[in-house]
């Protein structure tokens, strides 16, 4: 399945400001019974977003009318546990498209930019100014630009360069995926295989 | 200078360097499950591919099955329909299927080894993030999501830059009481939930030496709980031992040529880790978790942690770890309210987890607040339990065993523990919901999950049971 193409952004931010942000929590288990790649979104943070009677919980900020935007900003070891790609998928599905953090797992990191959703490492410094502009107002803006590899808070200018897989950035920008990649050397794979 | 074991084995199965550090790394052994392959398959049918080595991919059906009754049809729809998408998916594209009801059905990282599947200086690859299990054999071997199951399907390779590499280092007998279980636990409990990051690790020294393949299995099953990619032990004879005549293991002179092979994968003396770590085993006493992440251990004699010494945004956490809990800080575990106990999961669910938690409660009999879930982790453990007649130990003591599964370790299936219940639990995961929504899970291993069966509390096991 062919990458949408990322360059530029300029949105909100929606903070999700806890640490240690496991798999099990973007997506709990028992929505992982889908044999398709649908929907995924309406059961993001599923058991934070709404209580045992379905009940919408006010204080979760996707559920704050405030926020809003394509980037979601999370604390530190965001996407640990299971290494279930319906995180990525969901997150994604809601409609996000950056994920930026202090620190990422690493299986995540890795399922985020082969579907498309690029995850930005950023300093604490730089995560807790963020944190802190979208308290003071909740329409502040950030900027993304892939190509420069850099991520800025519009409101105060400060502006971070993070690192991504040359590779990785590539297929963003191009919307390539790897199966593809992987099937044009098909021949160099089996002369591997016969060594 | 030297090369590690796990750069020995990851350079032996690069197809190509690519510009920006990743490596097409070809893959030996591909595990494959119900809930990470169907949309993989899909998207393979929509290339208008097939599987590329059908012979080298080993399908079992374990997260989504029922524990009870599995003659019967499987009663919530869509998780039939998912075992049904994955079995006509695997007849579709000519893969051996273990599915629900084979005698060699099980939980996947449970079949490869006893089938012998899983083996040293392999790369082995699944759709998750325990695959890090088959580490023990001293092969390369870690969880991948989704389009990487599919780039396995299409080409048998995935792309991967190669991680940083980890050498952790324990010495020294293991007290009595202690099980393996309870020296990851510690491992984790002393460098935390994300101390791992991007690494490989390594586990040396002589307390792994004198384990056997089932206690590795266990110490490698939860280097992802660290944040590792995975974890790995030199082969030596008790691996040799343990894969020696079995049905996928190479046989006769083959196997020999195999064991000549195997026996140059260790470390060399000079090789450089990125980071290194020496812990001594007469320190590590049998463990429990109190929060909400696996790096949230103490030994269980000890005081639940007060998190004074913590600022910000850490504090926050620990504090709403706790207070998911129902804990206070500096409280003893100790003494403290059980309602369910899970002995299984691709942690503890082998033949040796069983004989451990039946010697414990033989002769006792089970509380009566306990509900308890034993799951054998395949069809061949079950078979053994009753071979060896376990059975009816544990039924003399008020236990039943159920049927093999994933079960309650990630409660996909039915076994779900209750909003606000306390589960000791002998799997991998304490998050928040892991098994069940509201459930709280404290991490242990077998002995701590039967001395928790027996006085319906958090005791410690060798005292309870005069280990």
């Amino acid at each position: 399945m062919a990458l949408q193409k990322f360059s530029t952004l300029t949105s909100g931010g929606v903070p999700v400001e806890i640490e240690n942000v496991d798999t099990d929590q973007i997506i709990p288990a028992r929505f992982l019974k889908a044999v398709e790649r649908k929907g995924f979104g309406d059961n993001l943070f599923r058991d934070w977003r709404y209580d045992n009677q379905n009940n919408p919980i006010a204080e979760f900020p996707l559920n704050n009318p405030a926020y809003d935007g394509e980037i979601m900003f999370a604390s530190k070891n965001f996407g640990c546990g299971s290494s279930r790609e319906h995180a990525a998928w969901s997150i994604y599905d809601y409609g996000f498209k950056v994920v930026v953090s202090s620190f990422f797992a690493d299986i995540f990191k890795n399922n985020a930019l082969n579907n498309g959703l690029l995850p930005i490492q950023v300093s604490e410094v730089f995560l807790a100014e963020a944190f802190s502009e979208i308290a003071k107002n909740s329409a502040t803006t950030f900027s993304v630009d892939l190509p420069a590899q850099s991520i800025k808070i519009d409101s105060t200018g400060r502006t971070e360069s993070f690192t991504i897989d040359g590779y990785k950035k590539e297929c963003l920008l191009n919307g390539y995926d790897d199966v593809d990649y992987l099937r044009s050397i098909i021949d160099t794979i089996e002369n591997f295989e016969n060594k | 200078m030297g090369k590690t074991l796990f750069d020995k084995i990851w350079d032996a199965h690069i197809v190509r360097h690519l510009d920006g550090g990743r490596d097409v790394l070809y893959i030996d052994r591909h595990y494959i499950h119900e809930v990470t392959s169907p949309v993989a398959f899909l998207g393979l049918k929509n290339r208008g591919l097939t599987i590329a080595r059908p012979n080298q991919t080993t399908a079992t059906a374990d997260h989504n099955v029922p524990t009870i009754n599995q003659h019967l049809p499987v009663k919530d729809e869509q998780s039939r329909g998912q075992l049904d998408t994955f079995e006509a998916n695997c007849k579709e594209n000519g893969i051996e299927h273990f599915g629900l009801g084979h005698e060699k059905n099980g939980v996947v990282h449970i079949i490869g080894p006893e089938l012998g599947f899983t083996q040293p200086g392999m790369t082995i690859v699944c759709g998750d993030s325990h695959t890090s299990t088959h580490g023990a054999f001293g092969a390369v071997a870690f969880g991948v999501g989704t389009s990487e199951v599919e780039m396995v399907f299409a080409s048998q390779c995935i792309m991967q830059p190669k991680p940083k590499k980890m050498k952790i280092t324990v010495n020294g007998e293991m007290k009595k009481g202690v099980t393996s279980k309870d020296v990851i636990l510690y491992i984790i409990a002393e460098i935390s939930a994300s101390g791992g990051t991007g690494h490989f690790i390594e586990f040396t020294g002589d307390t792994f030496r004198a384990m056997s393949m089932e206690e590795r299995m266990t110490v490698c099953n939860m280097s992802i709980e660290c944040g590792a990619r995975g974890g790995i032990i030199a082969p030596d004879q008790t691996t040799f031992d343990y894969v020696n005549g079995r049905e996928n293991a190479p046989q006769g002179e083959a196997f020999s040529k195999a064991v000549d092979k195997w026996k140059e994968l260790y470390s060399d003396d000079d090789a450089i880790f990125d980071t290194e770590y020496l812990f001594d085993a007469s320190n590590i006493e049998p463990m429990i978790t109190f929060g909400t992440n696996p790096g949230m251990g103490i030994g269980i004699t000890t005081y639940i942690p007060t998190g004074t010494d913590l600022e910000g945004s850490d504090k926050i956490s620990f504090n709403k770890s706790l207070e998911y809990m129902g804990f206070i800080g500096g409280d003893k575990m100790i003494g403290k309210r059980v309602d369910y106990v899970f002995l299984g999961s691709c942690t503890n669910g082998r033949i040796e987890d069983f004989r451990l938690f039946t010697n414990a409660v033989k002769g006792y009999k089970k509380a009566d607040n306990i509900i308890a879930w034993l799951v054998p982790g395949s069809k061949a453990v079950a078979a053994q339990i009753v071979t060896e007649g376990l059975d009816k130990v544990l039924e003399a003591a008020g236990f039943e065993v159920r049927q093999p599964g994933c079960s309650a370790c990630l409660a996909m299936n039915e076994d779900k523990v209750p909003t606000g219940m306390y589960s000791v639990s002998t799997s991998n995961r304490n998050f928040e919901g892991r098994q069940g929504p509201g459930a709280r899970t404290l991490l242990a291993g077998p002995l701590v999950a039967a001395a928790a069966a027996i006085s319906g509390t958090v005791q410690d096991p060798r005292a309870l049971f005069n280990l």
